[in-house]
């Protein structure tokens, strides 16, 4: 239950929900798009987020769809992670995807949801981030498709008004060799210390990280020192290290050196998994 | 206060309720419909104690509105009657204070239903959305797979 009252609206199209808000705009009311809305719920329970409407996609065909299209598999924003892990069409956002939360909450979390959320893990962007993926979204400037790398800076870069409606895959990022770790404070419960993702393109590793700063990312700068084969393994982590993006979180998951200590093990453990290690 | 009404599906009955548009499925069915066996703990979509059945499968129901749940098919603890997982709970003990018990029931029911023949791996996977305080994670793991040998 939650302490402030909304109205909820269920648009059953893209142009029904863009009208809804842009609607909702002119007379200064606040919207939020919602799929499995569970940050609505989790975050306005402590009064994190407010709003005075909710607009919720998961009825919209357009954002339901699960298939290939050509040379391109295509995931709908309203997903939720269990139907792509039960599926596994991308293996490797399924096991991303299956270290989220837990079993019965990825009943409720979406694809979506997750990558557009206030929570900074975001982890189910990182395979879409290292296969090049494009995202396709909706508002009232009409659909936008676009390279998720040029559009995701931190998180999903959308303006009033817009939501992610899909996201599209080559098929040849989906068939590459692939590894998923996350790694937590203890066990196999509880919230995230760092995810690393990883594809083999060929002898180009590419690797993606979550927990490690406040923002999901792939850096190109830490992949270009950790492909640098003329270096030996431990000096090309060690580059990947000092080129991080900054800051490196210290909280009460894990200080910042105990977060690079972490992900120094990690990068040993993705080369050596994809054979990238000599 | 923005209140609606709106029918819900509830263990095979059609139920009408006025609702906020804010309030969760767990709320109403308490608060609304007196069905008190799903169980507020965390609110916070950790504990699994609330945990309900929603078309097959299983749901923190403080993780979903109440009027998300409208077309959907509402399955509570009360509306399982001598299942084989509530029997097996029995035989097992695989309860101490009982708190967390309707939320792993259900969702071990969902599990049963799902995969029949469910691997360790699987049962790991489904059962860590539960927390027992009282540690009977054994008792409970006994539990579920004595009905999945059964199948």
């Amino acid at each position: 239950m939650l302490p402030f009252d909304f109205d909820y609206y269920k648009p059953a199209s893209l142009k029904e929900a863009i009208d809804l808000y842009q609607s909702k705009a002119r007379n200064r009311e606040k919207s939020m798009f919602i799929s499995g809305g569970t940050e609505l719920i989790t975050l306005g329970r402590i009064n994190l987020v407010h709003t005075e409407a909710v607009i919720d996609l998961k009825d919209i065909a357009e954002c339901k769809v699960m298939q290939f299209e050509g040379d391109y598999l295509v995931f709908g924003s309203t997903l939720t992670l269990t139907k792509i892990e039960e599926t596994n069409l991308f293996p490797l956002l399924t096991k991303t995807a299956s270290e989220v939360a837990d079993h019965t909450s990825r009943g409720k979390i979406t694809l979506g949801g997750n990558i557009c959320a206030q929570i900074f893990y975001r982890e189910t962007v990182l395979p879409f981030l290292l296969a090049d993926s494009q995202v396709m979204i909706v508002g009232p400037d009409g659909v936008k498709v676009a390279p998720i790398n040029d559009i995701f800076k931190e998180q999903l870069q959308l303006k009033n008004g817009e939501f992610l409606v899909q996201l599209a895959t080559d098929k040849r990022f989906i068939e590459a060799p692939y590894i998923s770790i996350k790694r937590r404070q203890q066990w196999d419960t509880g919230y995230p210390l760092i995810t690393v993702a990883a594809l083999k393109m060929g002898e180009e590793v590419r690797v993606a990280l979550s927990g490690l700063c406040p923002f999901p990312f792939r850096s190109k700068k830490v992949e270009d020192s950790l492909n640098n084969r003329e270096w030996p393994i431990n000096d090309r982590v060690d580059a990947a290290l000092a080129e991080l993006p900054r800051p490196i979180l210290n909280d009460v998951e894990g200080s910042s050196d105990y977060r690079l200590f972490v992900l120094r093990n990690l990068l040993h453990d993705v080369l050596e998994g994809l054979g990238a290690s000599f | 206060m923005k209140t609606q009404i709106i029918d819900l599906h509830v263990n095979g009955n059609l139920r009408t309720v006025t609702v906020r548009s804010a309030d969760t499925l767990l709320y109403a069915i308490r608060g609304k419909l007196g069905l008190t066996g799903a169980k507020p703990g965390c609110l916070n979509g950790d504990c699994g104690a609330c945990t309900v059945n929603v078309d097959g499968w299983p749901m923190k129901s403080c993780l979903m509105l109440a009027i998300e749940a409208v077309g959907k098919n509402v399955t509570t603890i009360e509306g399982l009657k001598n299942t084989p997982i509530q029997q097996a709970f029995i035989e097992n003990f695989a309860f101490q204070c009982g708190y967390c018990t309707p939320g792993f029931i259900m969702n071990c029911h969902s599990l049963i239903l799902k995969h029949p023949d469910a691997d360790d791996a699987t049962i790991k996977e489904w059962l860590e959305s539960n927390i027992c305080r009282c540690t009977g994670y054994t008792e409970i793991e006994k539990a579920v797979k004595s009905v999945l040998e059964k199948n």
